[in-house]
């Protein structure tokens, strides 16, 4: 008996090794909750805001920094407005467009009708695109979604933006898919929605990515801190590496929220 | 033939009667009981165009968290898990179990060694109770998806209707087949009674693998839709749908690492009642099977990673977002994890190896060569250890210059990872081939040139995967840097394949030093076979997570959304804390399977009790 018992304490041992290690050994990532539908204001939204909308959904929903950057694994855009006019003209081309906005949304609905030599599909010979169409399956961008992200494509080659905000959406079915989502009034939970505490920490709990801001508002008035909320690479704390906090937060509250926010940074001293 | 005997052999023929006729049902008239037989009759009259307008197929539903039944209180998706989870592990167990039977027992017959037969039954013995818990967890892990997913199994179940009523077919032959061979199994001894058992063997075999390929077809179908539309709508074609992109990846990936597995946990049975062994006797027939036991998990445990990486690759293939998910995302920790457990694998097989080398009076010769095999193998752990991407404090960042080190950042992408295991396998197959020579007097006269050549062909091989390894890691861009896998895998091939072939003709008719000592091996070696199965077992848990997992918030990817409160990816650490309880509830049912199959062959004597 005393062999069977030492033999069920050595697994025990084991297993709980294990799984110690998958808790405290390696750091604990939550995952991303599943993507919404993001309202979409789009009758209000100046050219600026639809922009960085493009902007938020290629670094977000859209997931094309997975591929497109600075590791190789699929083709740079920065210079896209310049190369586009060979690729059109290319044999391999299959698409139909013949501007840079339609290139650029057949490239995202439809990106095996041109693929970039070497970026094609393993055995394909470059026939075919491992980048899946945009507006299905499970990323799945709205039109104008996809208009939004031709203009932030548009907007970064340093070409004219020549994409038009949409304004035939179908409201009433924009309405029915569209998260709602009511002003927030505590402040600790607009820190939750917007995730403040991941980067910034506030006695003693949050992340060291951002500065601490226990006591943010005995060293800096309300207006300091409106403008570090709105425009946050205005002036960067030292210690602490510019573009690493969303500049798109004025876009993303509501005004009260911002100023119940406010609130309650300058009371922290 | 005596006539007793042809009449104790007429249920058996009957029986056997009963399941080829079903099995020839399922394969020629089942279409004629299909959901769609009316419609595939009119089809013959209508253009096939007209035919698929007409399929009645509905869209995968859209769900919202209303359409999954809260039931008790009980956390629906944990409760799915563990218990496919369980059903898995038992799977693997009792489909790999007969593989290695069936050539056991071959063996047995080849060299006339009834160790062999007597080994393969007890095997099968400990299988046998397995079975049944395998089939109980299945049904549970049924009734769980429909009280739980019931949308989701609705919809499953019209794709897959006609390849569900086959699985329950085969099960009922699997069953039959199982029971003659392990019944049978001391009735059919001797000339053609052997034939036809070796025979069961086989059918049983090719029974099991066929379950295993439709139940992967199910879910592989979850991961890489085919035969439906866009919206989900099926085509009608249910070939189709099970062969899907991953279909034949995940099927190699399982039949190999089963075998593995089911090697694992015979050797832990072994290790076990080797350490309450009664007799010296006993004893040395307990280490006996440990051993062959051990070298079934090593023989499959080395080929693994290469049918892993192909199951990965496919993935990425299949869909470069999911790869990258899987790699490079959110479960990218996950394979630091896994290093630990592969580490683990590999230095508990060689440790056992090592421990064994004791039962042979001329390991001696080679026991100075081990701890340069055993800092290698650590080596070549830590490598794989290594993260890529480091989760740091902004101080942290700057002080590493960015999120990966100058010099130790490669060794956390897939050439290093790969340079490493595939340095492990060559070692670990070094430290086997030393444990086969250790009882060995070579008597042919190029013995010294033929060891030359061994030397350089280990030296050649492992220069080439370093070479290649460094080469793609710190030379080439990110879209090259996979390319070094395949020449380093055939490199590791010719390598083991050419050295062992040389080793067998240099020990051809080769003196032994004196009989192998079956029995003097330390009971620490044991444990060595207990951490093999439970590293194992944990592995297995941890990578289902992942294959699970990596659908993230879909039930069938791209297709039909989860829309249940759980749609979110857990984080690492609960993935293990259920991975753990689920282990644990398995190794408590493993410890009953391998107690059952000792009272089965314990007697008492009732005195007394009996009238005289």
């Amino acid at each position: 008996m005393k062999q069977f018992f030492t033999v069920v304490a050595f697994i025990l041992l084991t297993i709980g090794f294990f799984a110690g290690y998958s808790n405290f050994g390696i750091p604990q990532i939550e995952p991303a909750p599943p993507p919404k539908e993001e309202k979409l204001d789009l009758g209000s939204m100046t050219m600026d805001q639809f922009i960085a909308l493009g902007d938020r959904i290629f670094q977000g929903k859209g997931t094309c920094t997975l591929c497109h950057n600075s590791l190789g694994r699929a083709p740079m855009l920065g210079t896209i407005a310049e190369v586009f006019p060979k690729r059109l003209k290319d044999e391999r081309y299959k698409g139909e467009a013949e501007d840079l906005e339609a290139y650029l949304v057949e490239s995202l609905v439809e990106p095996s009708a041109f693929v970039v030599a070497g970026f094609g599909k393993k055995g394909t010979n470059d026939a075919e695109s491992p980048m899946p169409n945009v507006s299905g399956g499970s990323i799945g961008l709205s039109e104008a979604e996809v208009a939004a992200v031709v203009a932030y494509l548009q907007d970064q080659a340093g070409a004219e933006v020549t994409v038009e905000i949409p304004t035939d959406v179908d409201a009433a079915e924009e309405e029915e898919e569209a998260e709602t989502r009511e002003a927030l009034a505590d402040p600790k939970a607009i820190m939750a929605q917007f995730t403040c505490d991941a980067c910034h920490m506030i006695n003693g709990a949050g992340g060291e990515v951002g500065p601490d801001l226990s006591k943010v508002g005995a060293a800096y008035d309300r207006d300091y801190l409106r403008r570090a909320l709105l425009q946050p690479n205005a002036e960067i704390a030292k210690g602490f590496e510019a573009d690493m906090m969303p500049d798109d937060l004025g876009e993303q509250m509501f005004v009260t929220e911002l100023e119940v926010l406010l609130d309650f940074l300058v009371e922290l001293k | 033939m005596t006539g007793p005997r042809a009449f104790r052999k007429a249920p058996a023929l009957a029986l056997f009667g009963l399941i080829f006729a079903l099995l020839a049902l399922t394969f020629t008239g089942f279409d004629q009981l299909g959901p769609l037989a009316s419609e595939q009759a009119a089809a013959e009259q209508v253009v096939a165009a007209d035919a698929a307008v007409a399929a009645p197929y509905a869209p995968a539903p859209k769900l919202t968290a209303a359409d999954y039944p809260t039931i008790a209180g009980v956390n629906s998706r944990v409760a799915v898990w563990i218990f496919a989870q369980l059903h898995l592990w038992f799977a693997a167990f009792v489909l790999a179990v007969p593989i290695f039977v069936f050539i056991i027992e071959i063996i047995g017959m080849r060299t006339r060694d009834k160790r062999y037969d007597d080994m393969a039954y007890e095997f099968i013995k400990v299988s046998i109770t397995a079975y049944s818990l395998t089939a109980i967890l299945g049904g549970s892990l049924l009734f769980f998806l429909i009280l739980f997913y019931p949308h989701l199994f609705g919809y499953l179940s019209t794709i897959f209707s006609e390849s569900m009523f086959y699985y329950a077919l085969l099960f009922f032959a699997e069953s039959a087949v199982l029971y003659i061979y392990y019944y049978g199994w001391h009735w059919l001894q001797g000339g053609i009674r052997k034939w036809i058992h070796l025979g069961l063997g086989l059918s049983l075999n090719v029974v099991g693998t066929c379950l295993m390929l439709l139940a992967n077809s199910w879910l592989t179908f979850m991961m890489s839709p085919a035969g439906v539309d866009a919206a989900g709508v099926f085509g009608g074609d249910t070939w189709a749908a099970m062969n899907n992109f991953l279909w034949h990846p995940i099927n190699i990936h399982r039949f190999v690492a089963n075998i593995a597995y089911g090697g694992s946990i015979v050797g832990a049975y072994a290790a076990f009642k080797f350490l309450t062994a009664g007799s010296q006797e006993e004893r040395a027939h307990y280490d006996w099977m440990g051993y062959n036991a051990n070298f079934i998990a090593i023989c499959a445990l080395l080929p693994l990673p290469f049918a892993g990486y192909y199951l990965a690759a496919e993935m990425y293939l299949y869909s470069q977002q999911m790869g990258i998910t899987l790699m490079g995302g959110i479960f990218a920790w996950l394979f630091i994890i896994q290093a630990v457990l592969i580490g683990t694998l590999f230095l508990s097989a060689n440790y056992y190896l090592w421990c064994g080398m004791g039962r042979s009076d001329g390991a001696k010769r080679y026991t100075k060569y081990i701890k340069y095999i055993a800092i290698v193998l650590v080596g070549a752990f830590l490598v794989w250890f290594t993260p890529h991407t480091l989760v740091l404090t902004n101080e942290e960042l700057k002080a590493l210059g960015g999120p990966h080190h100058k010099i130790l950042g490669p060794l956390g992408i897939m050439p290093a990872k790969n340079t490493a295991v595939n340095v492990m396998i060559i070692f670990t197959a070094l430290s086997f081939m030393f444990y086969r020579r250790a009882n060995k007097v070579a008597t042919v006269s190029w013995v010294n040139a033929g060891n030359a050549i061994q030397v350089a062909l280990f030296t050649a091989g492992i220069l080439n995967i370093m070479f290649l390894g460094i080469y793609h890691g710190y030379f080439t861009n990110t879209v090259y840097k996979v390319a070094a896998s395949i020449p380093q895998v055939l490199t590791t091939v010719v390598v083991i394949v050419g050295s062992i072939t040389l080793d067998s003709f240099i020990y051809k008719n080769s003196k032994e030093v004196a009989p192998l000592h079956w029995g003097r091996i330390p009971g620490r070696a044991m444990y060595a076979l207990f951490l093999l199965a439970v590293a194992f077992t944990w592995l297995m848990g941890l990578m289902g997570y992942i294959r699970s997992g990596i659908r993230q918030h879909w039930h069938v990817l791209d297709i039909m959304r989860d829309g249940s409160v759980d749609a979110f990816t857990p984080t690492l650490g609960f993935a293990a804390n259920v991975v753990s309880v689920a282990a644990i509830i398995f190794m408590a049912m493993v410890i009953f399977v391998f107690w059952i199959a000792q009272v089965s062959s314990n007697k008492t004597l009732p005195s007394g009790y009996w009238k005289e």
